[in-house]
């Protein structure tokens, strides 16, 4: 129940776009085609799914206070946490180089539609910020961490499919010309933001 | 267009304030702004614009990343192989970011709580690897500084425009480091003490955010007719 919970939460009420605007940037740039929103949104998903975890070992077993007891009672007051920033983002870049080099052998497709976006994962703060909210809020095993990091995957790739279908609409319809394109965008996005606002409460 | 180019050719030794170097600080203020053209940094630039103070504390952590990293990476351009170079930039910005953040949690405990994740997502903000990627990677130190403190800039009038507009409306107030929030109103206006003036407390939510960038870019966009897009 409490999996579910945090799942259902990372989805739709601490969605990480219209709630904490991470992952912006390639939001903005790639929701031009379902199509490419479809497959950057598929590798954040994966990314997530896959660093968050891994960050919370390293934050558990390496970084936090009293977390590497189990080296031996001398290093029980270790406390590694300023480095948290250098390892997770070392952990992110690794693990997206890998990614990338899956999709360019099995996807040369989405290879070639992603073109320079997928390098940019590493930079996508959504990803950094999974992390960073993973150790923020104290999950308590690992299995609460892997399905914040779903959950968080799935919200974001909600948003962005949904964004990326308005905006092949709206191409038809007439904005005003200084509206056309980043503006209309962003307050589309804030519209949504606010329909989204409606499922907080949501408790399971 | 073609003053630029102009000025691209002009021969390499030049003052300081040359017309190129005065272009490399101004152009980010307005044709090529950080956030409403170029489209970086967007995450940090709405997550904490609640409040002026936070978004002033957050302009000078970027603006101290920015430069400390462009000279960083500019001085280091020739020695980078190509292959690791995100992982390089990664590195110092993330240990530029470790600084910035040790401090804050030193000197202004408060609003280091405030901004949580969002001062270690600074090395994940597009403006940084933005400019390293796109500048500071192909230039001498100097202008790279220009560049840097350009941006910053740029993203600092953005930061700081949002921030008003929604403190004021969403507190009826305006708060800076060091002097606490200033009300305009007298206490006994607003509504909890008995009076008529109720704050929006909309525009403290986040999707307001996007709507008051998105009317920025509205506005800047109607004055400057050359950045419309045509779609």
């Amino acid at each position: 129940m409490e999996y579910i919970n945090i799942f259902v939460k990372g989805i739709f009420i601490e969605n990480m776009i219209f709630a904490y605007f991470l992952g912006m940037c390639s939001y903005l740039a790639v929701s031009k085609t379902v199509k490419t929103a479809m497959g950057l949104g598929l590798a954040v998903i994966f990314v997530l799914g896959i660093t968050v975890p891994i960050n919370y070992l390293l934050e558990n077993y390496v970084l936090k206070e009293g977390a590497l007891t189990w080296m031996g009672a001398e290093y029980a007051t270790m406390d590694l946490s300023f480095l948290s920033f250098i390892m997770f983002i070392a952990v992110i870049a690794s693990i997206v180089q890998l990614v990338e080099m899956i999709v360019e052998k099995f996807a040369p497709a989405l290879y070639g539609a992603l073109g320079i976006f997928l390098p940019l994962i590493a930079v996508n703060c959504s990803i950094l910020g999974g992390a960073l909210f993973m150790q923020e809020r104290q999950y308590t095993d690992i299995g609460q961490a892997t399905v914040f990091g779903l959950g968080s995957g799935v919200g974001w790739w909600l948003a962005i499919i949904a964004i990326a279908a308005i905006r092949e609409k709206i191409r038809y319809s007439h904005v005003p010309a200084p509206l056309r394109g980043l503006g209309i965008t962003f307050i589309i996005t804030g519209l949504m933001g606010i329909a989204f606002m409606s499922f907080m409460g949501i408790d399971i | 267009m073609s003053e630029v180019q102009e000025a691209i050719v002009e021969k390499k030794s030049e003052p300081l304030f040359s017309k190129k170097n005065r272009k490399l600080i101004s152009d980010p203020l307005n044709d090529s702004n950080p956030i409403t053209v170029q489209v970086l940094g967007i995450c940090s630039a709405l997550a904490i614009t609640v409040q002026v103070q936070q978004a002033v504390i957050m302009s000078l952590s970027v603006l101290f990343v920015l430069i400390g990293g462009n000279i960083i990476i500019s001085l280091m351009r020739n020695g980078i192989p190509d292959r690791i170079r995100i992982i390089v930039q990664l590195v110092i910005v993330a240990a530029l970011v470790i600084i910035v953040n040790e401090v804050l949690k030193a000197f202004l405990p408060d609003i280091s709580e405030k901004l949580s994740v969002f001062v270690g997502l600074i090395i994940t903000n597009c403006i940084i690897m933005g400019r390293l990627e796109a500048f500071a990677l192909a230039n001498k130190p100097g202008p790279s500084f220009l560049d840097a403190i350009g941006n910053g800039l740029g993203y600092a009038w953005i930061l700081l425009a949002v921030s008003i507009v929604r403190e004021i409306f969403g507190s009826g107030a305006i708060s800076f480091p060091g002097m606490g929030q200033v009300k305009f109103l007298p206490e006994g206006w607003f509504i909890g003490n008995g009076g008529f003036y109720e704050n929006n407390n909309m525009m403290i939510l986040p999707p307001m955010a996007l709507v008051v960038v998105g009317v920025i870019i509205w506005i800047q966009r109607s004055r400057n007719t050359k950045l419309i897009e045509s779609h």
